[in-house]
Order: C-alpha cells, then sequence, then structure tokens
C-alpha cells in the first residue's frame, strides 16, 4: 500500500519545532529508511504515519495509506505493524500468546477460531525462526529472538505497512547485520511497505530502496542509495553519509593555499572549503604538480577490506583519514610517523549560502 | 586444595574481599535490633498466653462481643483495601502516567496518612462526620450516615492505609514503558482490552501486595478508628478497641489472647502474599 504525506508538521509548544510542513510519497512495496542524527525528527515523522502522535492541526494536513485518508483515524484502526527499539514485548505472556495479541483481541466476529489463531502463530514463529521458544517468555530470549518476536507480532494481522523504529539500534553489530538481511527477505517475500528510522548510514544505504535523510525536521534529500552517495544534494547529506576531510584556506590564481599546503584548483579567488572522502585520497612519497599536501601518519588500521590511516599535519585542524588498498600500504612501507603527501583524485565543495547548493565535483587527477 | 581455591571455598567466613566490611558486625547488630524490637515483644505476648489453658483461650477469644469485632473489623478492613485498591492504583496511575502543576504536591500528601498521628486523623473525621459536621450535615438528608457506623471505621481505615497502595503500585508502574500500551494499540487492542491484559497483569502483583499490606494495617487500626466508631458492642466496635477494653480490666492474659488471633491473622496474610508474590514475579524475570 502506497503512503502519502502532505503538509505534515509537528510543533511540541510554541518554540519547540520538530517537523517542518513535509511532503512524501512512498510507493507501494518499497522500503524506505528514514535517516538522520537524533533530534532530526524521523522518529516524530515515523510515530506520525503510525499515528502513535497526531501533526499539527492544519486543514491541508493528510496522510493517505493508499486511497484510504487515515489522518484521522486512531492508530488501533490504521492496522499497521509497529516494531520498537526496544521490542516492547508483554513480558508476562509467553512467546506464542504475544504474537497471538493482535488476533486475540479482534473483534468477536473477525476473530479468527482458537485453531486457526494456533496455526496461523506457528507459521508466524516458523517465519522468524522461532517456532522451538513458543512457550518461553520474553526474559528467557536474546536481544535478537525478541526483536524477531516482535517482528512476527507486528505481522501477525498481515499489516500492509510496516513501521520500524530503530528495530537493531538495541543489537550487537553480528546480529544487526543478520536481522538486517532477514528483513530485506521478508519484506520482499511479503511485499508490504516499510518504513524504518536508522540513524547508522550503513545500515539505511544498505536496507532500503530510498533514503530519505534528514536534520533539524526537514527531509533534506529522498533518493535511492546510489544516487545519495554520488550526488548529494548538500553539504549535510555529503557530511552524513560518510567520512569526510576538510581543507580550508585560500585561493589566489588557481591555487588553494594552507600554511604550507597548496593545491591546484579551477576556483574564483576568496576562501574555499573542500570536503574529500577518504578513498578519493590517494597517498605519495612525493608531490605532485598540481598537489602539495605534506602529512604525517599517526594511526593505521589494517582491519578489513581496505587500510585505514589516520593523517596529521599542523596546517590542518582534524585529522584526515585516507582508505588505500593494501597493494599500497604494503607498497608504501606505511607506519606510524612516517611522512608523506596526499594527492586528492576528487574534491567537493557545497556553497552553504546559496539557496540551491549543488555539488561540484572536479577532478584534479594527480599524475 | 590451593589457599585461593578454600578461600573461594568459604564464602562467609569474613576472608572474601568485600565492597563494604563489617558483614559479621552488621548482621550481629542487625539480629540485635531485630531481636529487641521485634521478637521480644512477641515472646512476651506468648509468655503471657502461656498461663491459660487451651479451653480457657478459646473461651476468652470466642467470647460472642469479641467475635462481633473480628466481623466488624474484617469487613471494614476488606471493605478500606478494596477501596483503595482502586484508587490507590488510579492515583498511582495519575501520579506516573500525567504532568499537571502540583503533581509534586500530590506525590508529598500521599504520605502524609503515614505522618499524621492517627489519633489526629480520627479526631478530624470524627467531627467531620458527625451529624453537625460539615460532611455529617450535607449526608443526612440522603440518608447517609457515617460517623459512628461501619462505613466509619471503613473510612478512617482507607484513610491510615491507602499510601501502601500507592507507593507499591507507584515504582512498578514507573518501570513499564510506555512503549507497551501503544504497543497494545498498534496491535488494535481497544483501552479497556490494552489495560486488562497488558497493563493490569504487570502490576497485579505490586497491586495485591499494597492492598494486602493496607488489609493487614488496618486489621490493627486503634487511634484513626476509635474516634468515630462509636464504639457500640455488637456494632462498631473492632478487634483492637476490645484489646484495649481488656488492658483498662487489667486482664493482661485476655487482652494477650485477642491480641494473638489478631497478631495469627496479618502474619499468615503477610507469609501468604510473600508467597504467592514471589512465584510471580520469577516469571516475569525469566525464572522457569
Amino acid at each position: 500500500m502506497s503512503i502519502r504525506l502532505e503538509n505534515i508538521a509537528k510543533h511540541y509548544g510554541p518554540r519547540a519545532r520538530a517537523l517542518e510542513p513535509i511532503d512524501l510519497e512512498i510507493g507501494d512495496g518499497e522500503l524506505i529508511g528514514l535517516l538522520g542524527p537524533s533530534g532530526s525528527g524521523k522518529t516524530t515523522l515515523l510515530r506520525i504515519m503510525a499515528g502513535l502522535e497526531s501533526p499539527d492541526r492544519d486543514p491541508a494536513a493528510r496522510i493517505r495509506f493508499g486511497e484510504r485518508d487515515v489522518t484521522r483515524v486512531h492508530v488501533r484502526d490504521r492496522r499497521i505493524g509497529f516494531v520498537f527499539q526496544h521490542y516492547a514485548l508483554f513480558r508476562h505472556m509467553s512467546v506464542f500468546d504475544n504474537v497471538a495479541f493482535g488476533l486475540t483481541v479482534l473483534p468477536r466476529r473477525e476473530r479468527p477460531s482458537s485453531g486457526e489463531i494456533r496455526a496461523r502463530v506457528h507459521r508466524l514463529l516458523e517465519m522468524v525462526q522461532l517456532e522451538q521458544l513458543a512457550t518461553r517468555y520474553p526474559a528467557q530470549l536474546s536481544g535478537g529472538q525478541q526483536q524477531r518476536v516482535s517482528l512476527a507480532r507486528a505481522l501477525a494481522l498481515r499489516p500492509e505497512v510496516l513501521l520500524l523504529d530503530e528495530p537493531f539500534g538495541a543489537l550487537d553489530a553480528k546480529v544487526r547485520q543478520e536481522l538486517r538481511r532477514w528483513l530485506r527477505h521478508l519484506h520482499d517475500e511479503l511485499g508490504f511497505t516499510s518504513v524504518f528510522v536508522t540513524h547508522d548510514q550503513e545500515e539505511a544505504l544498505e536496507l532500503s530502496d530510498r533514503v530519505a535523510v534528514m536534520s533539524n525536521g526537514r527531509i533534506e534529500q529522498i533518493d535511492t542509495p546510489e544516487a545519495l552517495y554520488r550526488a548529494p544534494a548538500n553539504r549535510f547529506v555529503f557530511e552524513f553519509l560518510g567520512d569526510v576531510n576538510h581543507l580550508e584556506g585560500e585561493v589566489r590564481q588557481g591555487v588553494l593555499t594552507c600554511g604550507e599546503a597548496r593545491l591546484a584548483v579551477d576556483l574564483p579567488d576568496g576562501p574555499a572549503e573542500l570536503l574529500m572522502r577518504p578513498h578519493e585520497l590517494a597517498l605519495a612519497t612525493a608531490p605532485s604538480a598540481e598537489a602539495h599536501l605534506p602529512m604525517t601518519v599517526t594511526a593505521v588500521s589494517p582491519v578489513g577490506a581496505e587500510v585505514r590511516v589516520e593523517l596529521a599535519a599542523d596546517w590542518l585542524a582534524e585529522p584526515w583519514l585516507a582508505t588505500v588498498r593494501h597493494a599500497d600500504f604494503e607498497h608504501l612501507a606505511l607506519a606510524r610517523g612516517k611522512r608523506l603527501f596526499a594527492l586528492p583524485r576528487r574534491w567537493h565543495r557545497f556553497d552553504d549560502r546559496a539557496a540551491r547548493p549543488a555539488p561540484r565535483p572536479s577532478l584534479a587527477t594527480p599524475g | 586444595m590451593s589457599q585461593r581455591a578454600a578461600r573461594l571455598a568459604l564464602p562467609f567466613s569474613g576472608r572474601t574481599q568485600r565492597v563494604l566490611p563489617g558483614f559479621g558486625l552488621s548482621l550481629g547488630i542487625s539480629l540485635t535490633f531485630v531481636s529487641l524490637v521485634l521478637l521480644l515483644p512477641l515472646t512476651g505476648l506468648v509468655g503471657q498466653l502461656a498461663g491459660l489453658s487451651l479451653g480457657e483461650y478459646w473461651a476468652i477469644v470466642s467470647e460472642p462481643r469479641v467475635v462481633a469485632s473480628y466481623a466488624i473489623t474484617l469487613g471494614a478492613a476488606a471493605v478500606a483495601a478494596l477501596v483503595n485498591a482502586a484508587f490507590g492504583l488510579l492515583l498511582a496511575w495519575v501520579l506516573v502516567r500525567y504532568d499537571f502543576p502540583g503533581k509534586r504536591a500530590l506525590d508529598a500528601l500521599m504520605d502524609l496518612p503515614f505522618a499524621l498521628p492517627t489519633a489526629v486523623a480520627g479526631i478530624t473525621l470524627a467531627t467531620l462526620y458527625s451529624s453537625n459536621g460539615w460532611m455529617g450535615r450535607a449526608l443526612a438528608p440522603l440518608g447517609l450516615e457515617v460517623a459512628y457506623t461501619w462505613v466509619g471505621i471503613a473510612l478512617a481505615m482507607a484513610f491510615t492505609s491507602i499510601p501502601f497502595v500507592v507507593r507499591t503500585v507507584q515504582p512498578i508502574l514507573e518501570d513499564l514503558p510506555h512503549e507497551i500500551d501503544e504497543a497494545a494499540m498498534t496491535l488494535g487492542a481497544r483501552d479497556g482490552v490494552a489495560f486488562r491484559r497488558v497493563i493490569l497483569p504487570h502490576l497485579w502483583p505490586a497491586l495485591v501486595t499494597g492492598t494486602g499490606l493496607a488489609f493487614v494495617r488496618s486489621l490493627g487500626e486503634f487511634g484513626a478508628v476509635i474516634f468515630i466508631a462509636g464504639n457500640m458492642p455488637y456494632e462498631t466496635e473492632i478487634t483492637s478497641l476490645m484489646i484495649f477494653v481488656k488492658l483498662q480490666e487489667y486482664d493482661y492474659v485476655g487482652a494477650s489472647a485477642i491480641a494473638s488471633v489478631v497478631l495469627a491473622t496479618s502474619l499468615a496474610l503477610l507469609l501468604a502474599i510473600n508467597l504467592w508474590q514471589g512465584r510471580f514475579i520469577r516469571r516475569l524475570h525469566g525464572g522457569s
């Protein structure tokens, strides 16, 4: 079922604005991630979709599920599934009773027979691979298992919309990875529309069809993960989606200087700030014609597919981070204290003051 | 066995490292205190009874006037406890779940019945509800008599024991995340169903404990009750008054005999509540 929000805003009191008026369209069967730092309004937006919170009274405010206008519909009648960060399981009920809850509170006319409830709950528990634990109590389960129970419970009424509030936030990294894959699988198999909230960019980018990046109660950009990463709409999105190295200096006649650092750039004279991703930096033992950025290695972490190298210099306020291939790592004999030169392959610039900030990627290919 | 293993094998030897030292000393002081303040008077009570034969004991505790007082005390205490269960739950709910001006003041007010001398409460209630008191005058045209009836007794008991319910339910309610009722609602539960099936089961042990404590407290209440009770034999005499009457007649043995009945009832109730609650709570915390 598609979800359409129009003019949804939220204030807590006259001064505290949680959401600016937001319009958002989510297609049928889409999996959308709401990504943002804490306090960006992502959870508020999700809870408004669920009906757990109401948007500001505005005649133009609309929430539509498919053709159904649910703006004034109570949460219990919206027919959504909701998954809470801390599971919110009913601790005095067994796993089975937790999952069956939604079915057992249906009005008598719509309620399936107890035999059918049993069959449906067992199917759900099978789906989340917990059928052996049906008689256990939540306190006897691990965090990952509890979250799976809570998912099964949310899916028991076959909702067409599933909303998840930081569903993996309280779990450790490995379980999180596993549950993520598994949620994607369930989503594709059952075909519901999902919206989930996260502050983890990796999670959002990996799991979602589209990601809405939020800050200060505003959706900064909503796009596919590739588009977000390749063409961020503004500086906030760029900085939030990964590690960023900053280079601030004065441009004179096509050369940016900052202390003893120099970089050839195609920019008008004046102050400028350039941003670079760690993988957009190359390291070399000698400067190139375009770039003279002397640095000292302060830390090396060879874990994973690439080696992460932390670099510092007197002319830098904050250390830089570069990722290099293991082959280059060996070739350059990188170690703490080694002095070398950074060669940017590519850099980005966002004009903060401009009304519509646009990325200005440029290629400054070193030799 | 190595020295280390020996130390581990003797957890109470006093040689293990504790954050705070002095287990032996503190336990000793605690036991002494318990003995002096709790056990010694109880022993005295039982000692008083030693002179009685079983037949004599039975004659004292089954005297018709005393038996009537049991019925009045138990009945009024039960009504008071049930009323407190309902209103105490409501008060705890309001104090935990809502924010309103004066919340802190109301919270502090909850302890007033503990702080106020019970006789003061009794005199105040009796003045208010007597036939020429404010409330008494207002209720008289409706045919409701509170002072000098069992209703008055129950009222005084409810007044002195309400904090037991509020203060046992309140912390449990504070621990209950708001998300629990939200989860029930997203699953389509009506308010009443959500309360009955999701919230009440969590509060149940605390509510029963609080109500039980309030009941036990009411059984022994004296000061607050006697002023409003009217103390008419067979009608509005409570058991603690019977004890007092016996004492005034210098019948210490008779007083002890009746007191022992109250004591035994209270102890049995407290024990039952504790056992029941322990079983319930084990389940919530994952014991099998």
